[in-house]
Order: C-alpha cells, then structure tokens, then sequence
C-alpha cells in the first residue's frame, strides 16, 4: 500500500480524497477523514500564516505514516497539509485512513493526527481581525500529552 | 554547514540561513546553540531559552547532545505547531 503525502499551498476536496482511498478496493470496510480548520477564535482571528520546513515537512509525516502502518493493518492513508495564508472556515489538514474495519481506521487517524501536531515542522502565526501583528501560536503542552499517551 | 532557521527563531535572527563554519571544538547540537549566542545579540535573543529550541539535522529531529560532525544542515524552530 503506497500512502499518498502533500504539503501544499491549495486547497484540497475532502471527498475526493476520501473517494480516492477506497477507490476499486473492496476489501475496504472503513474509511476515516478527519478535518482541520482554522478557527476565527471568537472573532478575533482574521487569519493562520503556516510556515514549514520544505522537505523535511515531507520526511517527517512520512515517518510518522510508517508508524501507523507498523501498528495498525491499513489499506489506505492519505495525509494533506497546507502552508501559507489560511482564513477561518478553511481547511488546513486533512488525513484520512482505510482498514477493513473500523476500529484500526480510527485510531490510526487519532495517532497521526496527535504525531503531526508535535513532529511535523510547521509553525502557526497569527493575523488579527483588527489589522494589528499577532504572533507565533505556541505549542500547547495538551498536545505533547495526546502523543505521549501513544508510548 | 548550512544553518536553517524557521518561525520566531527566524525573525529573531533576521536571516532564514546561513552558511557558517563553527570552530572544530564545537562538537555538539548545545555546543553549537552556545556558540551561535556568542555571535551577537540576534542570536542571544532567538537563543535566549537555548533549551527549548528544536532542532534537525539533514531533516531529522535531533537532541541537544547529538555530535555535529556529519551535519550538512542544522535546523533550528520553535516547538511545532502544525496540524
């Protein structure tokens, strides 16, 4: 099974993705998406600048999906995840797994998800809604913790 | 060796990278932070909390104490805050 990996600046269509993984496959019982978007933070945000680390943005989330594929028997898995200027409502990540059943689906897309946020090299910096300089988003101990609970 | 820098570290230092040839004493990832500090007060300042700084070599994450020898790139960021 070969996962497909972008980081890219468009957009991409969830259900063609998801369309995508299951495709001609019909040993396939479950496919689990799961959607990250910016959120306007109660209006205060006007916008997410993403900076990454070329390559090694690619790398590392390819390591990661080698994890997954270690732990859990996957038949699919796509990861997609933008950089630039991202407005609230829009989508920033995407990943998507499939497994005949679903229990696998599940967890590896939960275990993926917790990875990129702590190891894939993507910085979040903020843009107001009042025009002002926001700032770099700092990581969040929450997040180191989801991904310990995997050790 | 190339010396990357990505967010606040970036912006801090005032260059995305560099080419720079640290002294042959300089052997270690920490050894490096020291001596980058020692460069002037961008560097002090992007530096200030050396311990919590992120790093890759050749685009794997490292520890403070891995040997810089082999490196072609280091890379230096703030804890990621992607997905």
């Amino acid at each position: 099974m070969q996962p497909t990996i972008r980081v890219q600046r468009q957009d991409f269509d969830l259900a063609h993705e998801a369309a995508r993984l299951g495709e001609g496959r019909p040993e396939i019982g479950a496919v689990v998406t799961f959607t990250g978007l910016c959120r306007d933070e109660q209006g205060q945000l006007s916008a997410l600048e993403l900076e990454h680390y070329p390559g090694m943005a690619e790398e590392e989330i390819g390591r990661v999906v080698q994890e997954a594929l270690a732990r859990w028997p996957l038949l699919g898995l796509t990861v997609i995840h933008r950089f630039g200027v991202i407005r609230p409502g829009e989508r920033i990540v995407l990943v998507a797994t499939a497994a005949t059943h679903r229990a696998a689906a599940f967890a590896a897309a939960e275990f993926l998800m917790d990875f990129l946020k702590t190891r894939a090299p993507f910085w979040k910096k903020t843009h107001l809604s009042d025009g002002s300089a926001g700032d770099w988003v700092a990581a969040h101990e929450a997040d180191e913790d989801a991904a310990g609970r995997w050790r | 060796m190339k010396l990357v820098y990505f967010a606040w570290v970036r912006e801090r230092i005032g260059k995305a990278e560099e080419e720079l040839t640290p002294p042959a004493e300089v052997a270690s990832v920490a050894e490096l932070i020291a001596w980058l500090k020692s460069r002037g007060e961008e560097y002090d300042y992007a530096f200030e909390r050396g311990d919590l700084i992120r790093v890759a070599i050749d685009r794997e994450h490292c520890r403070h104490d891995a040997p810089i020898a082999a490196a072609r790139e280091i890379a230096f960021f703030p804890p990621m805050t992607g997905g």
